[in-house]
């Protein structure tokens, strides 16, 4: 009995027969084949009619092969920046919050700017992996797994600040209700109480969501490595000393994670449904988590900060922050790893700046109905906030968070900027310094003048406050650096079942190459 | 459950030449809508014990193979209203009972200010129960499995289709269910040893 591939071609180019796949396409008008403006035709999701089998190897390629030679360069230098930073929290810690800038006017500054921005940045992953989920966009499937894990590590970096920013870390355990001695409880009306639960229950919620996507692709590299190993039990060592190969190594490491999963179509059905249900819960959590943050500022009697605007103007930016930060990582990806484009198409690039856009114009929306209703209001300490911001002292970060998230997105209305990876990714970062500074503005324009102005004052950074942001910039690109070296980058599950031989009423042209004419299933260029 | 409440009749062991008890057979097919088909033909033919591998939810498998529901939402549900009301049950005994302070002059037990950790831990609960249903229901984890023994169905997770009826199914012959799987357009078929 013959065993005849689903795919042919994927299979002899595997094996050497055939040559690189299709010329790729470059046309100035679809660019790789993906924009196409027409909506009744469905651009291709994956590129270059890559098979099953093709989809397999380019993922797990990432954490099988020795990656290119940039990066352990760039892994050093961001774990080194890492552990700098790390040294600077140590010594934070030893020393008091008197080593930042903070003084009695300003009492909040770069700790709360630095968690509210990261874990405005890990809203985009849940946004991509739960509400485009639910959403039934198929697009989804090529960035969720980078997106879902940018959120952990952003979501790591936040939980940082509210941890070491309360001065005497071995108190923390007091912000949880814990029975104790003194026979005393946190106050469970104060939103910074709020805070606590939402943000740790985001990052749990996070990392099962992000886990259970994995365990299908984790089994999967579990396979390949033990594949491997029978292939070649005598393969290269873990160590020299060690009787253990490293192919030996990877099944069990992986196939610990991946619990046993195998595939089996019983199983896919009460995942499919479980995963459902988390997407579910997770689209309410994370509009809650980012309104939550956003009350630690409204429900105070702040002028600048007493807004009820607040909650839906900190989801939107924190979309809008963290789409930048999604297409600030995975732009240079595609560039160093070039088969990533076959996964990552313009159009991928292409939405997300419409989001970026869509959420800019949002955000610029709210920053002028803050200053409206300020003027509106009628309350003179509320105007003088807004006008302070604009004209003060700090105008300079006001009218830089203007230009880089209100002005530098409406750049993607311009269909060429918007296709143009190194464009998208000039106006991803400046939106990403740009949400940076949004943080500053209200946390410490708002702080620097209130009420009295006998009590006005001024924050400048320290050494000890900037190293500790820079660090966390690092533990953050460690942490992806390390996913993209050993785990699956790509959720290849979703994404095998987006490829049009996916579908199984398709007939039974499933080759890549079907010359018998009814390739319906393969993306119509020609307008239906 | 059945089986432990009435005893079922002892099931024929198969064994191969080599003399290994027989866990089931295994039949590969080329494509989603071939094994689609297949698993139409196996359930039409009264199988119970069977499975569909395929390194993707292939769609409407589940009515191929004629699936009942999952209970997970149910106990999604269950789970996630216990923790809400655990939640709320924390906040107004620690704030009316246990630690009561005024806090701008408000109720002890007002519940308005309860609502933003109830609702986050209901979904705490949720998500917890979402996962560790989802194993559970599938009886994960579970390291070994007869199958993983077999070369070709390491290939499931890269881009294989594998239909495998268990020889603990009633309806399991290993002529007759060789044939039914042969003439559901196998492209090749195997015994698995347990």
């Amino acid at each position: 009995m013959s065993t005849i591939h689903p795919d042919e071609y994927g299979a002899r180019r595997a094996a050497g027969l055939e040559g690189a796949p299709i010329e790729p396409v470059n046309d100035p008008e679809t660019l790789d084949g993906t924009i196409i403006d027409d909506p009744s035709t469905r651009p291709p999701l994956v590129l270059n009619d890559r098979s099953f089998h093709d989809i397999t190897n380019i993922v797990c390629g990432y954490a099988e092969n020795k990656p290119g030679r940039w990066w352990m360069p760039v892994f050093g230098l961001v774990a080194t920046i890492a552990s700098i930073g790390g040294l600077f929290i140590l010594y934070l810690l030893i020393t008091g919050v008197g080593t930042w800038g903070l003084n009695n006017q300003v009492d909040w500054a770069w700790d709360i700017t630095n968690f509210v921005f990261w874990i405005g940045i890990g809203h985009a992953g849940t946004l991509i992996s739960a509400i485009l989920c639910l959403l039934k966009q198929k697009w989804r499937t090529s960035i969720n797994r980078a997106a879902e894990a940018m959120t952990i590590f952003a979501v790591i970096c936040a939980g940082t600040f509210p941890a070491i920013h309360v001065g005497r870390i071995w108190f923390i355990w007091m912000v949880f209700p814990i029975p104790n001695s003194n026979a005393i409880w946190p106050n469970f009306r104060s939103p910074l109480l709020w805070d606590v639960f939402a943000v740790s229950t985001y990052a749990t919620v996070s990392l099962l969501f992000w886990y259970m996507g994995m365990i299908p692709d984790l089994a999967t590299l579990r396979d390949r490595a033990h594949l491997e190993h029978m292939k070649n039990p005598n393969g290269r060592r873990l160590l020299p000393f060690l009787p253990v190969t490293v192919s030996r190594f990877r099944a069990s490491a992986y196939g610990l994670f991946a619990v046993g999963w195998r595939f089996s179509s019983r199983h896919w059905m009460t995942y499919e449904r479980a995963y459902l249900i988390l997407a579910g819960i997770s689209t309410p959590l994370v509009l809650s988590v980012h309104s939550i943050v956003s009350f630690d500022f409204a429900t105070s009697v702040l002028p600048g900060w007493h807004t009820t605007i607040f909650p839906p103007y900190f989801v939107a930016g924190a979309i809008f922050g963290g789409f930048a930060m999604v297409l600030a990582l995975m732009i240079p990806a595609r560039e160093l790893y070039p088969n990533m484009k076959d996964l990552i198409t313009v159009r991928h690039l292409e939405n997300m700046a419409k989001i970026i856009l869509v959420t800019g114009s949002m955000v610029g929306f709210a920053y002028s109905m803050e200053f409206f209703i300020a003027w509106y209001g009628g309350n003179q300490n509320e105007l003088f906030a807004f006008i302070n911001r604009a004209t003060g002292p700090y105008a300079w970060a006001y009218w830089t968070m203007i230009s880089c998230n209100v002005i530098s997105p409406q750049l993607f209305w311009i269909k060429r900027c918007r296709t143009s990876p190194v464009w998208i990714m000039i106006v991803a970062l400046a939106v990403t310094v740009g949400m940076w500074f949004e943080r500053f503005v209200i946390i410490v324009t708002s702080l620097h003048r209130t009420f009295i102005p006998g009590q006005w004052g001024m924050f400048y950074p320290t050494i000890v406050d900037i190293m500790i942001f820079v660090g966390t910039i690092g533990i953050f690109l460690t942490l992806f650096m390390l996913f993209l070296r050993f785990l699956p980058v790509f959720a290849m599950s979703e994404i095998k079942n987006v490829t049009p031989q996916a579908d199984p009423h398709a007939g039974h042209d499933d080759h890549a190459h079907d010359d018998d004419g009814h390739d319906s299933t393969h993306a119509q260029t020609e307008p239906a | 459950m059945m089986g432990l409440l009435t005893r079922s009749a002892p099931r024929t062991v198969y064994k191969t030449e080599a003399g290994e008890v027989v866990y089931g057979m295994m039949a590969e097919f080329a494509t989603p809508a071939e094994i689609s088909h297949a698993a139409e033909k196996v359930r039409d033919a009264g199988h119970s014990r069977w499975d569909v591998y395929a390194p993707f939810p292939i769609h409407g498998i589940d009515e191929a193979m004629g699936f009942k529901h999952t209970p997970i939402a149910l106990a999604c549900a269950l789970i996630g209203l216990t923790g809400a009301g655990l939640g709320f049950l924390l906040q107004w005994w620690v704030t009316g009972q246990a630690y009561p302070m005024v806090v701008q002059g408000k109720p002890f037990t007002a519940w308005e200010s309860f609502i933003p950790i109830t609702f986050e831990l209901g979904i705490l609960f949720t998500a917890f129960t979402a996962l560790g249903g989802m194993l559970a229901f599938n009886k994960l984890p579970m390291f070994y499995h007869p199958l993983f023994k077999k070369e070709r169905f390491l290939r499931v997770s890269d881009d294989r289709m594998i239909i495998c009826i268990e020889a603990a199914d009633p309806k399991f012959d290993p002529t007759k269910t060789r044939e039914l799987l042969e003439s559901a357009g196998a492209t090749s078929i195997e015994l698995v040893e347990e």
